[in-house]
């Protein structure tokens, strides 16, 4: 079943999204607000990997063969200056909207599969990640016309 | 009268649960004069604090020399503090009485012509080549309504901009958030008078001893009377209020939510929840039981520092009174969780039905006179008359005001912060900063980086100011301007009472007021409305006081009711105040009807652990149709933690002697002598383990600074490090409290964190004596034996 594979990719999503926070925090260490923030969400994306780890232990029996490219890859660096940084929000954005959608399908086969333990993970998790997207969305919004008109 | 700088709040007038506070008129007059050669007494308002006690100036020869309080004003029955009877004498010292432009990299004299054209000339060609998003406003909760209204008109209504903001930013932001969160809109529910009938007071990170002196005195008369209230206070120092406290909780600074939540936890345990109101009048509470659940006093007492018993005993108060009172204030506020915070605070009370009725109240504190009127008139986080960016019939509503193209009106996004705004200039793509009544560069957080983005090249600074400050001198234009009682306009308290201070004298030298200024700055820009017509429409106090309660018909801050006349015979009066109220409005929300309807609330709220937006449809599909919000989020720990190298709490807090960055203060000879130059605090435990004595220098080091001071050894809880925020730096050592202060805050009110940075100290030299700090305050050393050196 290929549940099991979902909650590697995942997990894996939740890493990369975890690895990314961080890059973007350390990268716009200037942007107070992003700093803390991203800091903050990465350790939330580590937690919800440890969170996954026992249920997708559960499953690991029946994993089936990945599809290709499964796993999505994440922001190694940042760019620089205003424009810079807003595209970085972005591609956070897009890791984010992966993961966001990916704890609702596993949440829909954990209801599926009457897997009270997964349940739990998804209400416990998923509530948080779409917190970060819609974060996200606030502060690129907030930022995007002196971004656009005026910086350089 | 006795000397005020020793008996800071005078003599006790004790009284009764639903007595009156009695009267007790406080008066000075400089010496040399007597009450015969006081020519006129001119009514207005003290603007030393943000309690807005009513007053009269005495006027002799074209001078002011004396003051005192109105028996028959509502906020102080004549009383007035230390600040308020001294302060003023600091207007007549080293005043700016000519502009000032930077020629050569050197501020010199120049006329106001030169001046203003200089100042026209570079924001004209940034309006032409880079457009209306090149300029910012950074003004102060110092100004008159009328200027408030008059600035944003132009900056929102004329040139465009969403980068209005005070330093209301670092003082008062939080209360307005916390009003919008959880009912829909800034407004302050309870009134002073509270005070008069409650039987507990919670003091939550108010030193209001030190920063309302006379609201303060009204407690302890209470206190010191019949049936007195029992009170609860919530501060890491021992303050003159925790030393009255039923029970102290001295947490360490940075874990108020942790504090809170257990608080919120244990009313929900012990069952004194009021399920009638809360069922009636709020949503939300599922939500804030669940997250509060796993918050015991026990958790609580760990991260806090406190002992779990205290914060039971202090639930306990909080569950067994009939009558609360909560006031709020800058410890909770300049903190990293302070809406969710300040919130709590709210939820207290709406769990225990407490507001909205004699005795029982909110407080949400203002550290300054006018802050609430720079957050109602629209040069800080709301458009004008709490107006919701996101509601288009909102902005319709301001365009039509102004004869104004709504797309002028900047609505795409909240209005631009403090901290985003200098962000902006740091990297230049605001090339025009007008900064107006304020001192960035001793208030801000991590002043290095302050100074740097006001002194560099990338952007033009204005600067309107009565004083040559640390900010004017980084400045291109520096433009001199009126201070109180050289001009006239109207201000709102902490509890929506609003005030006229009426003009007593002329302004020194070619000093004019701020409304002149941007008036003749509008003229000289060419704004102008739909129809070719002058933007802003007036040019006078009165008629721009006219314009405002324009502004304000039907919405909760509602003056149409007002005048100058009225305010004049009167003194304070509450808002609302109109046709249905016309003598103003004591409480907010009697009848637990709350401004959360869709269309007419201020803002849609936020999620409290990130700040991002709730958006239209999500609020419309809650239905709270009126109902007050109960939320709360999970506590974090601060941004800056101690750690080995930096092992230490440094906060920052203010003394009773001093206002702000001391420009008025430093030059009134009472209040000087009494604190006159910077210190910090230690606790014997932490000054023990670093051999540090009474006195002694000390260096103290974060990651972002170094300041030098002598150090007083005082009640402050261990580990932390207090310090004044009112010095700036001396000459040649460094000495400003906010070198040292991170640059991070709130994510909803983005009001700054100024309360947890992690510091070291290290002993530099012994002493000659004791350090320079107050001995009657909240400073008071340790040795009992110490006097203040400055008396």
């Amino acid at each position: 079943m290929h549940l099991c594979t979902y909650l590697i990719l995942l997990a894996a999503a939740e890493q990369t999204l975890a690895d990314s926070y961080v890059t973007v925090s350390q990268g716009h260490a200037d942007e107070a607000d992003v700093h803390y923030t991203c800091a903050d969400f990465a350790r939330q994306a580590t937690a919800h990997v440890e969170a996954l780890a026992p249920v997708t232990a559960r499953y690991t029996d029946r994993r089936e063969p990945e599809p290709e490219r499964l796993r999505p890859d994440g922001l190694t660096t940042t760019r620089g200056g205003p424009v810079g940084l807003l595209r970085d929000l972005q591609d956070l954005y897009q890791l984010v909207s992966l993961v966001d959608i990916t704890w609702a399908l596993v949440g829909q086969a954990a209801a599926g599969a009457r897997d009270r333990e997964l349940i739990d993970t998804v209400a416990g998790c998923h509530g948080q990640t779409t917190a970060q997207h819609a974060w996200l969305r606030s502060r690129m919004r907030a930022a995007a016309p002196q971004t656009l008109l005026v910086a350089t | 009268m006795n000397d005020r700088v020793v008996e800071i709040w005078g003599e006790r007038t004790p009284y009764a649960s639903g007595d009156a506070w009695p009267d007790r008129v406080d008066q000075f007059l400089v010496d040399g004069v007597a009450e015969s050669d006081v020519e006129s007494w001119v009514r207005g308002a003290c603007l030393l604090c943000s309690n807005g006690c009513g007053v009269e100036v005495a006027v002799a020869g074209g001078r002011i020399v004396g003051i005192r309080g109105r028996a028959e004003d509502r906020v102080n029955h004549g009383r007035m503090g230390p600040k308020g009877l001294y302060g003023w004498q600091g207007q007549q010292h080293d005043r700016l009485t000519a502009p000032l432009i930077r020629q050569g990299g050197r501020l010199v004299e120049t006329d106001w012509e030169t001046a203003m054209s200089a100042v026209v000339e570079r924001s004209r060609n940034l309006l032409d080549t880079k457009g209306p998003l090149s300029h910012g406003f950074f003004t102060s909760g110092q100004l008159m309504i009328e200027e408030f209204y008059t600035l944003a008109t132009i900056g929102k209504g004329g040139i465009g901009t969403p980068h209005m903001d005070g330093n209301t930013r670092l003082c008062t932001a939080t209360a307005a958030t916390a009003f919008g969160e959880s009912f829909g809109c800034d407004g302050q529910p309870g009134s002073y008078t509270d005070v008069d009938d409650c039987d507990a007071l919670f003091l939550f990170g108010h030193n209001v001893a030190e920063t309302q002196t006379v609201l303060w005195a009204r407690m302890l008369d209470r206190l010191d009377g019949p049936n007195p209230p029992r009170l609860v206070c919530v501060d890491p120092r021992r303050t003159k209020v925790a030393e009255r406290a039923t029970v102290h909780l001295p947490i360490r600074n940075g874990t108020n939510l942790a504090l809170m939540n257990a608080l919120v936890h244990q009313l929900i345990a012990v069952g004194y929840v009021d399920r009638e109101y809360v069922a009636a009048h709020t949503v939300g509470y599922d939500e804030l039981a669940a997250a509060t659940a796993d918050a015991t006093p026990e958790w609580a007492a760990e991260i806090c520092g406190v002992p779990a018993a205290d914060i039971v005993a202090a639930a306990d108060v909080f569950g067994t009174s009939d009558r609360v009172v909560s006031t709020c204030s800058m410890g909770f506020y300049q903190s990293h969780q302070a809406t969710a915070a300040a919130c709590q605070v709210n939820n207290l009370h709406l769990l225990r039905g407490m507001l909205g009725r004699p005795g029982a109240g909110i407080l949400q504190m203002n550290g300054q006179p006018s802050a609430e009127n720079n957050r109602e008139a629209g040069c800080g986080p709301a458009l004008p008359g709490f107006r919701n960016w996101g509601n288009a019939e909102h902005v319709e509503e301001l365009a039509r005001l102004w004869n104004v193209d709504p797309l002028v009106i900047p609505h795409w996004s909240p209005p631009t912060d403090a901290n985003a705004m200098f962000r902006y200039a740091e990297q230049g793509s605001i090339g025009f900063l007008w900064i107006a009544g304020t001192n960035p560069a001793v208030s801000m957080p991590n002043l290095n980086r302050i100074r740097r983005i006001l002194s560099g090249n990338q952007c033009f600074v204005v600067v309107s100011d009565a004083y040559r400050t640390e900010t004017t001198e980084l400045a291109d234009v520096v433009l001199p301007v009126a201070l109180w009682a050289e001009k006239t306009g109207t201000f709102t308290n902490v509890d929506r009472t609003v005030h006229l201070q009426e003009k007593a004298i002329e302004p020194p030298g070619q000093a004019r007021s701020d409304l002149d200024v941007w008036i003749d700055y509008a003229r000289r820009l060419g704004l102008a409305d739909r129809d070719g017509g002058p933007l802003p429409a007036w040019d006078t106090p009165e008629a721009a006081f006219e314009a405002w309660k324009a502004a304000t018909v039907g919405r909760p801050c509602d003056y149409s009711g007002l005048s100058y006349q009225q305010l004049h015979d009167v003194g304070g009066i509450q808002w609302p105040c109109n046709d249905t109220a016309p003598a103003g409005t004591e409480r907010l929300y009697t009848d637990g009807v709350f401004v959360t309807d869709r269309a007419r609330c201020e803002t849609y709220g936020h999620d409290l652990a990130t700040g991002a937006g709730v958006s239209a449809e999500q609020y419309s599909a809650r239905r709270i149709d009126g109902r007050a919000i109960l939320k709360t989020t999970g506590y974090q720990p601060a941004y800056e933690v101690p750690d080995e190298q930096f092992p230490l709490r440094f906060t920052t807090g203010r003394t009773v002697f001093h206002w702000h960055t001391r420009t008025k203060t430093k030059r009134a000879r009472q209040l000087q002598d009494a604190a006159p130059s910077m210190w910090v605090e230690l606790s014997t435990q932490d000054a023990a383990r670093l051999g540090v004595g009474e006195g002694d220098i000390v260096r103290v080091t974060s990651r972002r600074g170094a300041i030098q001071a002598p150090a007083r050894i005082s009640h402050v809880r261990e580990g932390t490090v207090f310090a004044p925020w009112h010095y700036g730096d001396s000459g040649f050592v460094e000495t400003a409290a906010n070198d040292l202060t991170i640059t991070a805050w709130d994510p909803i009110s983005k009001q700054p964190e100024f309360k947890v940075a992690a510091v070291n100290v290290q002993l530099i030299r012994h002493g000659d004596g004791p350090a320079p700090a107050p001995t009657n305050t909240a400073s008071a050393p340790v040795d009992a034996t110490i006097t203040n050196p400055g008396r």
